[in-house]
């Protein structure tokens, strides 16, 4: 007991050291280290950085709907872009494309790893802050540098890039292709450039604190399933962003100094290339290599949001918690031998096809046992219909739904049918777009008082959920049928074809559905940055939740906790536990405190535990018998 | 109550040195790629092979690079006994050969261009590939030699013990994974020609 209370005097000494210390507003807000701070600055970029990116979507959306109709509005906003109130066909190109990057670069990677990784880790895992605060402030310097720049090839001349998300050369590798392959597109690489280094500064970050800043008594199996998923998405991230920047350099060789990386048999309006021998096909596997560990990378953090705020709004442990680490593992390592499934139809040899084929298909089973688990999480749980459960459900709702469809695209036979058809633009936008959109937003409803102290209203989360559910929906499920009728994605006039004619209704009726869940966004706006000023004022912990993160105080501090880093000496999901006093056990709580509700199992790797159970029970048992 | 700090500190050192650890494994993937996208190259016709003799300089390159390792890890030795007179030399040393390491590799491409006329723009992009690989590389040696001149400056200042340990090791580890990689890449391109 001394020498706890001579530790806990040191440790005040060492706070009041740092208290002397006086933050100005630009180490504060600005050039924080603070990874809590960078955690906030990630949310607000990457929610503005969706906002702009939802906004280009309904733009295109309207040119679906109404292609021949004109909007004069339009001229008088994007100038140029819309020439008499219609889109330019080629903007159209640069918006599909820049909807997708930032979508899936911006915001549902940094966006949702760079907030939730950055807040949860050192809070949940019990450290003051990450392994290196500086790389860590060095990665949202990057990621902003890299929004700024995609953003600003907007006001270039041609305007951005436009050869779709996955830039595939030659389209992206010959700047006389078309508008979108010029500056805009080597903006787009620069971006890209920039927005590598700043994941791979967040994810060695990431991995190194999980690995070596844990506190006493959080081993690999106490920590709550939000930090496993966080852990193993900067893996993939570590390992598969750099074969996206060989890609990338290939490119740039290819477009800036006349190499011939991806390029061969060119002709540019009757003029023939000077390029020979390349072969397009190798961007491909560079870029999937990438690209498919990409979608786990979007997904992962949602599946671990959503697995903690189930587990505490269900009161309920998470079921088979082992069972859900095991398919992350499982699932980020199949994620890298998929790739191929992408290119099914790019002349690839049947049997390496086949091959993908089966790795894809593999990738059902854990995906299976997590969605099992969260159906089992839920059944006959004390649920509690939170805003962030609403959506941590709704998106397993996404996930079975989007994942189906998944099972159809990963056979390569039906592929050859279904590929870039609108039934894959169902597809992904389901599976990783609604579902990581929805696993972030529950995290933001979660974790808002421990980022602000404050709580967000309520009844406008449940009206931003209703609307936003049912508008993604109803948004995405038409364009399954068709793709199934074999309606190609990216066209931009469905009038020019007698085939897609019939489909104009069905475009305009998901265009108003989108509009709806885009307005539904406002709602969201509205409450986020109300309730940052002007919220309920949060309590220290206002789900009843077991991890770490709700012992720190409610103002935010510096170094996390005032005194000494609480010790763990339980897994996080221990609620509801028979015997209990209350239902919840926070993780800092020790067994020997609870013993009414301790099993045999707690003492697993702990005999001299399991020896105080017994001799506790029988004391127990013996004093029924007196009574 | 030092004893507590300094220990939250030493872990802390010792996650920044895990950090080094993880961004080998993505400088590693990046040339995995760059190798992996050769072969893919390589198959995808019979024309495409590399059909060059690399430029001697390359050798006496791979074995300049060898020999810094060796001053680099007896620098690191030195360091660990105390004897800082010797780790400052050898720190020297590791860093004269870093930069004839760079000056052999620009050579080499100025012998591939000039001597063999084999340029970066080929039809034959295996042979882009051997200028954008060793180019990558020489970035990566770059940032080397900022770390070397880092441990340098730290052990000319006698930086405390703890720190210019620290130093040496963060960039120990990275000049050794360089020296690694350059073998990796010489031999396989050694393999492929």
């Amino acid at each position: 007991m001394s020498t706890l209370a001579v530790q806990d005097h040191g440790v005040a000494h060492h706070e009041e050291g740092h208290e002397h210390h006086h933050d100005t507003f630009l180490t504060k807000y600005v050039f924080s280290q603070d990874h809590k701070m960078i955690a906030k600055q990630f949310l607000i970029t990457g929610i503005t950085m969706a906002v702009i990116a939802m906004l280009l979507s309904i733009l295109f959306r309207i040119q679906l709907a109404y292609p021949d109709k004109t909007f004069p509005l339009l001229e008088t906003l994007l100038g140029r872009f819309a020439p008499e109130g219609r889109l330019d066909p080629e903007f159209y190109l640069s918006l599909v494309t820049i909807h997708g990057t930032i979508m899936v670069f911006f915001v549902l990677t940094a966006g949702l790893s760079g907030t939730f990784s950055n807040l949860l880790i050192p809070l949940q895992v019990g450290a003051r802050d990450m392994a290196s605060p500086f790389i860590n402030m060095l990665s949202y310097w990057f990621f902003l540098t890299a929004c700024v720049i995609m953003l600003s090839s907007f006001f270039v001349q041609k305007g951005p890039a436009g050869p779709g998300w996955t830039i595939y050369p030659p389209l992206s590798a010959l700047p006389q292709a078309m508008k979108g392959s010029g500056l805009g597109m080597t903006l787009w690489l620069i971006s890209m450039v920039c927005f590598v280094a700043s994941s791979l500064m967040g994810g060695i970050n990431y991995v190194s604190t999980v690995l070596n800043m844990r506190t006493n008594g959080m081993d690999l199996w106490k920590m709550p399933l939000t930090i496993w998923a966080f852990f193993l998405t900067a893996i993939l991230g570590v390992l598969s962003f750099p074969v996206l920047v060989a890609g990338v350099v290939l490119l740039i060789f290819d477009r800036s100094f006349g190499t011939s990386f991806y390029l061969s048999d060119i002709v540019v309006n009757g003029q023939v290339m000077p390029f020979e021998g390349g072969s397009p096909i190798l961007f491909q596997h560079l870029f999937w290599f990438l690209g498919h560990p990409e979608v786990y990378i979007v997904i992962m953090p949602a599946m671990g949001i959503s697995s903690e705020v189930m587990s505490v709004n269900s009161r309920k442990p998470i079921f088979g918690y082992h069972a859900m680490v095991y398919s992350l593992i499982g699932i980020t390592v199949l994620s890298f031998i998929v790739w191929g499934h992408h290119m099914f139809i790019t002349g690839m040899n049947p049997f390496l096809g086949g091959v993908f084929m089966i790795t894809t298909l593999i990738i059902a089973v854990p995906s299976a046992v997590k969605t099992f688990n969260w159906l089992a999480t839920l059944w006959r749980g004390n649920i509690r219909f939170t805003p962030a459960m609403l959506f941590a459900v709704g998106m397993v709702s996404f996930f079975i739904s989007g994942g189906l469809t998944g099972i159809f695209l990963g056979n390569a036979a039906l592929d050859i049918n279904l590929h870039d058809t609108y039934f894959v633009v169902a597809h992904f936008h389901l599976v990783m777009g609604s579902a990581a959109i929805f696993g972030m937003l529950a995290g933001v409803y979660h974790w808002f008082p421990k980022m602000f102290g404050r709580l967000m209203d309520e009844k406008l989360g449940y009206l931003h959920f209703w609307l936003t559910f049912i508008g993604a929906y109803l948004v995405f499920f038409p364009m399954h049928f068709m793709g199934l009728d074999g309606v190609p994605r990216r066209y931009y006039a469905f009038t020019e074809f007698a085939s897609m004619q019939r489909w104009l209704s069905v475009n305009m009726f998901i265009t108003w559905a989108a509009i709806m869940s885009a307005c539904a966004q406002v709602a969201f706006l509205y409450n986020f940055i109300h309730s940052i000023f002007w919220g309920k004022e949060a309590t220290q912990n206002p789900w009843q939740a077991n991890t770490l993160e709700w012992t720190t105080p409610v103002e935010r501090i510096h170094g996390n906790w005032p005194g000494e880093i609480p010790s763990v000496y339980r897994w996080p999901y221990d609620y509801s536990k028979p015997g209990a006093e209350e239902d919840f056990i926070p993780q800092t709580t020790p067994l020997s405190e609870t013993m009414s509700s301790n099993v045999p199992h707690d003492f697993e790797d702990n005999p001299a535990g399991l020896e105080a159970l017994s001799k506790w029970s029988s004391t127990q048992k013996a004093n029924e018998e007196v009574k | 109550m030092m004893a507590t700090i300094q220990q939250e500190d030493k872990v802390n050192l010792g996650a920044k040195k895990f950090i080094m650890w993880i961004f080998i494994f993505t400088s590693f993937m990046l040339f995995a790629a760059l190798t992996s996208g050769f072969i893919v190259y390589i198959g995808g016709s019979k024309a495409h092979g590399l059909n060059i003799t690399l430029p001697i300089s390359f050798r006496y390159s791979t074995l300049v690079l060898i020999a810094s390792s060796v001053t680099l890890f007896i620098a690191s030795r030195s360091a660990k006994r105390l004897d800082f007179a010797k780790q400052t030399t050898m720190l020297w040393i590791t860093i004269v050969l870093g930069v004839a390491f760079l000056i052999l590799q620009v050579y080499g491409w100025y012998t591939m261009a000039y001597k063999m006329h084999i340029y970066l723009v080929d039809p034959n992009a295996t042979r882009s590939f051997v200028y954008v690989m060793t180019l990558l590389h020489v970035l990566h040696i770059i940032g080397g030699l900022v770390w070397l001149i880092s441990a340098l400056s730290g052990s000319i200042k006698r930086i405390p013990q703890v720190k210019n340990l620290y130093r040496m090791e963060m960039t120990s580890i990275f000049w050794h994974f360089l020296d690694i990689i350059w073998i990796y890449l010489y031999v396989f391109l050694l393999l492929n020609q």
